[in-house]
C-alpha cells in the first residue's frame, strides 16, 4: 500500500462558501425556531399529548443513527483491515461527530426546558435508558476525537486499531441503545419487539453508508479530486447489501406483528389504513427508499455513473427518513389500548378510536433541518482547517496493484 | 420521599459499578427490582372507583380537579392539560356501559419513572407518582412510556397558578393525588366532589391499613385495575368494569 497523502481543502470555491453560507443560513432559522418554541412553548408546534414525538425527533434520531453508521467505514479500515477503505477512514470519523452533534442539538433545542441542560447533564436516573444514552453519546464524540487523533498523529498510530475497536463497539452499544428508547415502551404496541434495536443498527449502517458516499462525491466533485472507479466499488455494492438489509429486518418486524394476533390492529393501521404512514411506508420507505436505490446501484444500465450512486444514496436516506417517521410518529398516532374488549362511546376529551393527528409545523422542520446543517457546517469547516481528505483517490494511488 | 430517592441513588451506584452494557445493566437492575422497594413504606394510597355508581354525563370530578388546579388554559383539545378524564366504554360482547374517570394510575412499578432520565417523575414512599417540576427537563419521554395517556404536556406560558399546586410551562405534569391534601389529611379534590355529586363513587384511602374503608371494600368486591397484564398494579382499581 502506498502512503497516502492528506490535504485540507482550499476553500476558495463557489461550493465551498455556498456550502457555508446555505448551512449557516438554515442554522439561523433552527435557532430561531428553537427561541419560538421556547418562548410561545410548544404550542406553536404540531406536537401534542398524543403524538408527543414529532418531526425534531425524527431528523435527531436520523442524524444519530446516521452518526454511528458512518464510522463503519473507519471500522472497516482499521478493524478489519481492508485498505482500500484507509485513505477515507479519517473522513468517516469526522462525519461520525458532527453528524452525533447536529442529532444531539435538535433534541436538546426541543426541551421543553432546553434550559435545563445541565440538570440532564448532572442528575441521573441510571434506571432511565435515555440517561444512558446521553452517557453513551457524550462517550462515543470523546471516543471518536480520540481514534481520530490517533489516526492522524504518526506517533500515535500504534494505538490507533485498539482506539478502533473501541469505536467499533461503542457505536454498536450506541446504536443498540437508541433503538432501545423504543424498545422500552411497553405501553405502545408498535414497539414492543426486540427485533427494534438489529432494525436500528442495519439502519444505521445504511444511512451512514449512503452520507459517506454522498459527501464523498460532493468533496470530490468540488475539489476535482481523482476518484477512482475501484475505490468507489466496494462502498457502492455494500450499500446495496445494507439497503437490502434493513428490508429484512423490516419484514421479520413486520411478520413477528402479524404472528401475534393481538397485534393485527397496528399492523394494519401501517400497511393498509393509516393515511400518510401508510404513504410513507409502501412510497417512501419501500419504493423510494428501498427498490429504487438497489435497482440504481446492481443494474447494469445505472451503476457505473456517478450520478446514480448519489441519487441510490440520497434515495436511500430519504427511505430512511420515511420509515423513521412510520415508526416514531406512526407509532404514537396508533391509540393505545387502554381498555381490551370496551369501545369507547364517549370521553371528555379527545379519545380517537383511529388515528391521532400530527401535522408537522414549519418550525419543527425548521428546527429538524437545522440539525443537518449543523453537521454540514462543521464538516465544511473541519476539512478546511485540518488535512482529512486524501490528495488523490484514485484506484492505482491507493493501491498499485490495482487492476481495473 | 427522600428515603426513597436515597435508596435507589445508593442502589444504583453499585449497580452502576458493575455495569459495562446496556443488555448487562438492565439484567442486573431487572433482578434488582426489590432491592428499589422503599424500606419504610407501609402506606399504600390508592382508590376505588365504583363504575356501577359512576353517572355518565356528570364531570363533577373533572370540574373539581380543573378548578383545584387551575387547568384552565383555553387551547386546542389535542394539547389541553388533562389530569383526569371522564370516559364512557361499551363491552363489545355484552353491549354492557360503563363510565368512569381515569387518570395517572399510580402505579406501583411505574414505567414514567423507570424512563425518566433525570429522575423528575418518581414514586413517594406512600406511592403516590408525582412530577418534580425543577428537574423535569420536558423531553416527554415518560409520556411515551405511560400506558394510560395520563400526563399532559404544558404547551404554554400559564398565569395564576395556584402556589398548592405549581405548574410550568415545558414541563410534564398528571394527578398528583391532591397530594398536599392527602398530607394534611383532606382527601382528593375529585373524591370530595363527587361526593358533593351524591355519587360516592370513589372511595380513597390506605390500601395497606386493614382498618381503612378503602381496604374493607377492596377484601370485599371484586374490582380489577385497567391493563392488568402489564403488571404495573397501578393504584387505582375499579369495581363493576
Ligand atoms: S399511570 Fe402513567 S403517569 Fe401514572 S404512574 Fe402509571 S405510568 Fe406513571
Ligand atoms: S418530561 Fe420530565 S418527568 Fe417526563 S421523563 Fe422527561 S424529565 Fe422526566
Amino acid at each position: 500500500m502506498k502512503n497516502v497523502t492528506f490535504c485540507v481543502i482550499e476553500g476558495k470555491s463557489f461550493a465551498f462558501y455556498g456550502g457555508i453560507i446555505v448551512s449557516v443560513f438554515f442554522i439561523l432559522l433552527g435557532l430561531f425556531a428553537a427561541y419560538n418554541m421556547e418562548h410561545h412553548g410548544h404550542i406553536i408546534t404540531g406536537m401534542n399529548n398524543q403524538v408527543v414525538w414529532g418531526m425534531p425527533h425524527v431528523f435527531a434520531i436520523f442524524l444519530i443513527l446516521a452518526a454511528s453508521g458512518v464510522l463503519n467505514v473507519a471500522s472497516i479500515s482499521s478493524v478489519f483491515r481492508k485498505i482500500f477503505y484507509n485513505p477515507l477512514a479519517r473522513l468517516s470519523v469526522l462525519l461520525a461527530i458532527t453528524l452525533l452533534i447536529g442529532g444531539l442539538s435538535v433534541l436538546v433545542l426541543d426541551l421543553g426546558r432546553p434550559d435545563r441542560l445541565v440538570i440532564a447533564m448532572t442528575s441521573y436516573n441510571f434506571k432511565s435508558i435515555f440517561a444512558w444514552n446521553i452517557m453513551l453519546y457524550n462517550g462515543f464524540l470523546l471516543v471518536c476525537a480520540v481514534y481520530l487523533w490517533f489516526m492522524m498523529q504518526r506517533s500515535m498510530q500504534r494505538y490507533y486499531p485498539t482506539a478502533g475497536l473501541i469505536a467499533f463497539t461503542w457505536r454498536l452499544i450506541l446504536t443498540t441503545g437508541t433503538g432501545s428508547i423504543f424498545g422500552f415502551i411497553v405501553a405502545k404496541e408498535a414497539y414492543q419487539t426486540a427485533i427494534m434495536a438489529p432494525l436500528f443498527i442495519a439502519l444505521s449502517l445504511s444511512l451512514g453508508l449512503a452520507i459517506f458516499l454522498l459527501v464523498l462525491l460532493i468533496d470530490c466533485w468540488e475539489t476535482n479530486c481523482s476518484l477512482g472507479e475501484g475505490i468507489l466499488r466496494r462502498p457502492k455494492k455494500l450499500l446495496g447489501i445494507l439497503v437490502a438489509g434493513v428490508f429484512y429486518f423490516v419484514l421479520v418486524y413486520h411478520l413477528t406483528h402479524l404472528y401475534f394476533t393481538g397485534r393485527h390492529g397496528v399492523e394494519y393501521f401501517v400497511l393498509a389504513d393509516g393515511g400518510i404512514y401508510t404513504v410513507l411506508f409502501w412510497g417512501g420507505y419501500i419504493f423510494l427508499g428501498t427498490i429504487f436505490p438497489i435497482l440504481l446501484l446492481y443494474h447494469e444500465r445505472f451503476t457505473k455513473s456517478r450520478l446514480s450512486v448519489a441519487s441510490a444514496a440520497l434515495l436511500t436516506i430519504i427511505g430512511g427518513i420515511s420509515l423513521l417517521y412510520v415508526i416514531i410518529i406512526g407509532g404514537q398516532a396508533y391509540p393505545m389500548e387502554i381498555f381490551p374488549g370496551k369501545e369507547i362511546i364517549s370521553s371528555s376529551v379527545l379519545n380517537s378510536p383511529t388515528m391521532y393527528s400530527y401535522i408537522p409545523s414549519i418550525w419543527e422542520i425548521m428546527l429538524g433541518i437545522s440539525g443537518i446543517a449543523i453537521a454540514a457546517f462543521l464538516t465544511v469547516a473541519a476539512v478546511r482547517i485540518l488535512p482529512f481528505m486524501p490528495r488523490s483517490l484514485a484506484d492505482t494511488d491507493i493501491d498499485e496493484t490495482f487492476k481495473g | 420521599m427522600n428515603v426513597s430517592i436515597q435508596n435507589r441513588r445508593s442502589f444504583l451506584k453499585k449497580s452502576a459499578a458493575i455495569t459495562i452494557a446496556p443488555g448487562v445493566l438492565l439484567y442486573s437492575i431487572s433482578q434488582a427490582h426489590h432491592a428499589e422497594k422503599p424500606v419504610k413504606s407501609t402506606t399504600r394510597w390508592g382508590m376505588l372507583i365504583d363504575t356501577n355508581k359512576c353517572v355518565g354525563d356528570c364531570t363533577g370530578c373533572v370540574d373539581a380537579c380543573t378548578e383545584e388546579h387551575n387547568l384552565t388554559e383555553d387551547v386546542p383539545v389535542e394539547i389541553k392539560p388533562t389530569w383526569i378524564r371522564k370516559v364512557t366504554l361499551r363491552d363489545k360482547q355484552t353491549g354492557r356501559e360503563s363510565s368512569l374517570p381515569i387518570m395517572c394510575q399510580h402505579c406501583e412499578n411505574p414505567p414514567c419513572v423507570d424512563v425518566c432520565p433525570t429522575g423528575a417523575s418518581f414514586k413517594r414512599d406512600d406511592g403516590i407518582v408525582i412530577v418534580d417540576r425543577h428537574i423535569c427537563i420536558g423531553c416527554r419521554y415518560c409520556m411515551m412510556a405511560c400506558p394510560y395517556k395520563a400526563r399532559s404536556f404544558v404547551h404554554e406560558a400559564l398565569e395564576n397558578q395556584k402556589p398548592h399546586s405549581p405548574r410550568g410551562k415545558g414541563t410534564v405534569e398528571a394527578c398528583n393525588f391532591c397530594v398536599y391534601r392527602i398530607d394534611t389529611g383532606v382527601g382528593p379534590a375529585c373524591v370530595e366532589a363527587c361526593e358533593t355529586e351524591g355519587h360516592q363513587a370513589i372511595i380513597y384511602g390506605d390500601m395497606n391499613d386493614p382498618d381503612s374503608a378503602i381496604n374493607q371494600k377492596l377484601k370485599e368486591v371484586s374490582s380489577s385495575v385497567l391493563r392488568p397484564d402489564l403488571k404495573l398494579n397501578p393504584g387505582i382499581r375499579y369495581q363493576g368494569l
